[in-house]
């Protein structure tokens, strides 16, 4: 995903109103009115929130008839949730080899028998 | 040990991590700044990290490069700025992948109890620098996405 578009999605998710009209349409399908319901806010409003999710790509619409309906496009999110999950895997794995690193100089320094366990848990475990 | 937290929050070029360790400061101040101990736990266990040069001084240069098991290299480098010491070490990154965007990061070194909390804060030029530098740099491991998902739609769900 290109980093503006990142940017958008990001952007899209930080209202809370926007973020709860995403959960009503894993429901399934809805209509302004429909989603407008649950808040005091003017379906105007609702419209422009809608553009916003449209416009990030987490939304798409289909007229039926009169009504207009909203649709979940999961996929964005997906990308997202993927981002960050790359990241907290290059931290996660890094910060489980520093324990590691910090046992074994632990007990070197302090000339712990456990030291050499230490150590050759660092070489084998490649999990 | 600890669990390790990130936060990226929408529309800030930043990325803080904080982790505790079982450890004194002293320790981890080494960890961080002896290049022979940083080779041996930054980055995934299948790279390789071959440290350059890491010149731990006001002004002094650093540089690494990972090697990824089919021979390609990535390059990081940058300059520390004031004399690292325990209580904060502050460099700037640039991923040589991209150049031209770079980030300042502050890593301090908090200890209680002989645990040590570690706070590191990427700050970027922009948004889009920092969303692209974790898309790029760090892509890996992407196979939990979905359970990553189902996560994400409970937690829109609860708030």
């Amino acid at each position: 995903m290109a980093a503006d578009q990142l940017s958008l999605v990001f952007g899209a998710l930080a209202d809370p109103i926007r973020r709860a009209i995403l959960t009503r349409l894993t429901e399934g399908d809805a209509t302004v009115a429909e989603l407008a319901a649950p808040f005091r806010v003017s379906q105007p409003a609702i419209s422009r929130h809608l553009k916003v999710l449209e416009h990030a790509g987490l939304i798409s619409r289909t007229r039926r008839a009169t009504a207009r309906l909203s649709h979940l496009d999961a996929e964005p999110l997906r990308e997202v949730t993927t981002w960050l999950a790359g990241y907290q895997r290059f931290w996660d794995e890094s910060h489980e080899r520093l324990d590691e690193l910090l046992a074994a100089l632990q007990g070197d320094r302090n000339d712990k028998p456990d030291r050499d366990q230490a150590v050759r848990a660092k070489g084998t475990d490649h999990g | 040990m600890g669990k390790t937290q990130i936060t990226a929050e929408p529309g800030m070029p930043q990325i803080i991590v904080t982790r505790e360790f079982d450890a004194p400061r002293d320790l981890l101040f080494r960890a961080h700044t002896d290049p022979e101990l940083l080779a041996q736990w930054l980055g995934p266990r299948d790279l390789t990290m071959t440290v350059d040069q890491y010149d731990v001084r006001d002004g002094g240069k650093w540089r690494y490069v990972s090697t990824d098991a089919a021979g390609n290299e990535y390059g990081f480098h940058g300059v520390f700025h004031g004399n690292p010491s325990p209580d904060g070490i502050v460099q700037t990154f640039e991923f040589e992948g991209w150049p031209g965007r770079v980030a300042l990061d502050t890593v301090t070194l908090r200890e209680r109890e002989g645990r040590t909390l570690v706070r590191s804060v990427s700050s970027f030029q922009s948004v889009e620098d920092r969303d692209g530098m974790v898309a790029s740099g760090m892509e890996r491991g992407v196979r939990e996405s979905d359970e990553r998902l189902e996560e994400l739609l409970a937690k829109l769900q609860a708030s």
